[in-house]
């Protein structure tokens, strides 16, 4: 309560927004506390989108939870899907192919530009720039276009698989990749110059929604929204992990950690990404995609396998090799996976009908309370969202479903300290500030 | 208006009342109003159906509005849980008729894959739906086909022209 010069009494309002609000893309509820304009307390209420990941997976095998994954972060699935395939390979001691390494980095890529374009894309309508988010809807269709004919789907993927990713990518594809990538950044250049100087959308955003950078780190936030407070963390650099230790990129970082700053990192990541993706273009390695028979290089546990096949021809002439997503997964544990559940990817078909071993192998992956079974332990495996740090931590008692899988969503954090942003600000700046955030309820709620 | 009618022959449901009715037919079939209740991913096939891709706006469809009272078609946009059907059933009871309802997604025609605790399982176990378009999600183009089959629906069905605009009048 404020007094007013002529001792009348002025009382703060309290005003509901959401959860079906037409500034707030995703369902969620603040309770704004106001005193004329200026919001003065926020309280926020998730929960609307829960799903029930969690239980979901612990109720399906390890396979079947891939699916799941793809609609906690809708707007980048890919991501989510390598996740979690990352997580249960580094659990079963198995790496991936260098090819498939390439594919997953490039394909998280291409998700990154698409949840990107979608945020600055909704964020600006929401302040009132209509063109700009067409035109940026305009370039994620180029790029659904790609992941459709790479995965066959346009959203809901189910790209990844334990082990390596479902198929290879299509003949030819750099030759439709390029032009779509030149029209995707012939959008982001046009809408770079529509709203970088405009003058309405940097006084909406320049100087609100300010998150400090010991704020940023109290509460845990990370990604562009971390970066644009001046935190240095991304985990693609901090953790390389598939073969982001082999392309060359630049980790854009913003200055006072405002809406404005949040707008021009991921602008620059569209960028970064993009570059990223025409250097796995360039340097992707032929090859197998998933640890599969006829690789050049494999792993150990592989090459056992292979030899007890009977596919002992030109086996001394194949590299062994152990890549950097396995790092933590030590070495009794890696011999415990060579002796017992060693394969999580179906042999190839030629296996499956023409050897008996191949068909076993077959069904063992296939039948019901069989399937790919970890060894009992568990781990944590961070990945680069769009939003920040994605962490999958899996556990495994050792049966075929697993015991637990919980996700770090780069998104809860942010949410956890959406008041240090709002508060003190105008009610008009929560539109920008909530934009900016990218709050998705499916990661978020899970 | 009353002038017109009493010139009118008095055998029969009457020549003008029809055309009148064909002609409303026609407007509110080309001039929808959605609101677009977007919960979850099939937010995302949404945007880019109403985008200049898909251009929804080519059916008369696109122009969202976010107040229920200037929306005549409710579009149920993603997975409803328990939370939110409350808000989703006060969204729907706050419409003017004639009004619609569009499932948009499998969530929201069966609770989808999302058979568990938390989930709806279906929305029209808590409004009346008249379209349902499933896919998970659907392809903008399933949405454009489900909004015809909606305009089809609101060409044939009987129009309330004035007074009672209750749904089975």
């Amino acid at each position: 309560m404020a007094a007013t010069p002529d001792n009348r009494e002025t009382k703060s309002m309290l005003l509901n927004i959401g959860p079906s609000h037409p500034a707030m893309h995703g369902v969620i509820r603040l309770i704004t506390e106001l005193e004329g304009e200026k919001v003065v307390r926020v309280e926020t209420e998730i929960g609307y989108l829960h799903r029930a990941f969690e239980k979901s997976c612990e109720n399906s095998s390890w396979t079947q939870a891939i699916p799941y994954t793809d609609r906690l972060n809708y707007v980048s699935p890919l991501i989510n899907n390598f996740g979690y395939c990352a997580a249960v390979e580094k659990l079963l001691g198995i790496g991936i192919t260098e090819r498939c390494q390439y594919i997953r980095v490039m394909m998280s890529e291409l998700s990154r530009v698409t949840d990107h374009l979608t945020c600055i894309a909704a964020s600006a309508m929401e302040l009132g720039a209509m063109t700009a988010f067409l035109y940026l809807m305009k370039a994620r269709e180029y790029l659904y276009d790609i992941i459709e004919e790479v995965t066959g789907a346009r959203l809901t993927i189910s790209y990844g698989r334990i082990g390596g990713v479902k198929g290879d990518l299509p003949a030819g594809l750099n030759d439709r990749l390029e032009p779509a990538l030149v029209k995707t950044e012939k959008e982001i250049n046009e809408v770079d110059k529509l709203l970088t100087r405009n003058r309405i959308f940097v006084d909406r955003t320049k100087h609100t929604g300010v998150l400090s950078r010991e704020d940023a780190i109290s509460y845990s936030i990370t990604g562009p929204l971390g970066r644009a407070s001046g935190i240095n963390y991304d985990v693609r650099k901090a953790f390389p992990y598939f073969a982001y230790d082999k392309v060359d990129f630049e980790i854009p970082l913003g200055e006072r950690g405002d809406n404005y700053d949040r707008y021009l990192v991921r602008m620059e990541e569209m960028r970064q990404s993009i570059r990223i993706i025409r250097q796995c273009m360039r340097d992707i390695p032929a090859g197998p995609v998933t640890v599969d028979c006829q690789a050049k290089s494999m792993e150990s546990f592989a090459l056992v396998d292979e030899a007890k096949l009977g596919h002992t021809a030109g086996l001394n002439r194949v590299v062994s090799s152990v890549e950097p997503t396995l790092e933590g997964a030590e070495r009794p544990f890696y011999d415990r996976v060579m002796t017992k559940d060693k394969r999580a990817v179906l042999p190839n078909k030629g296996d499956t009908y023409g050897n008996i071993e191949g068909l076993m192998n077959h069904f063992k992956l296939i039948m019901g309370s069989h399937g790919i079974r970890p060894p009992a332990g568990d781990t944590y495996f961070p990945v680069e969202a769009a939003n920040g740090e994605l962490g999958f931590y899996v556990a495994s008692n050792g049966a075929d479903r697993p015991y637990r899988v919980r996700v770090r969503p780069p998104c809860f954090f942010a949410m956890a300290g959406i008041h240090r942003m709002l508060e003190g600000y105008m009610v008009a700046d929560i539109v920008a500030t909530f934009g900016s955030i990218n709050m998705i309820a499916g990661e978020l709620d899970r | 208006m009353e002038g017109t009618m009493e010139n009118l022959p008095s055998d029969g449901p009457g020549f003008f009342t029809s055309k009148l009715e064909a002609a409303v037919a026609w407007a509110r079939k080309y001039s929808i109003f959605v609101y677009p209740f977007v919960t979850a991913c099939c937010g995302m096939e949404y945007m880019s159906a109403a985008s200049g891709h898909y251009d929804m706006d080519r059916f008369g469809a696109g122009l969202p509005r976010f107040s229920p009272r200037q929306a005549d078609v409710l579009l149920v946009v993603g997975t409803v849980s328990h939370k939110i059907a409350p808000i989703l059933r006060r969204v729907y009871d706050q419409m003017c008729e004639p009004k619609w309802v569009v499932a948009f997604g499998v969530c929201t025609c069966t609770g989808g894959f999302y058979d568990n605790y938390a989930t709806v399982q279906g929305i029209d176990t808590i409004l009346p739906v008249d379209i349902y378009i499933p896919g998970c999600p659907p392809r903008p183009e399933a949405v454009l086909d489900g909004l015809m089959k909606l305009q089809t629906k609101i060409e044939n069905q009987k129009q309330a022209l004035w007074g009672n605009h209750g749904r089975n009048s």
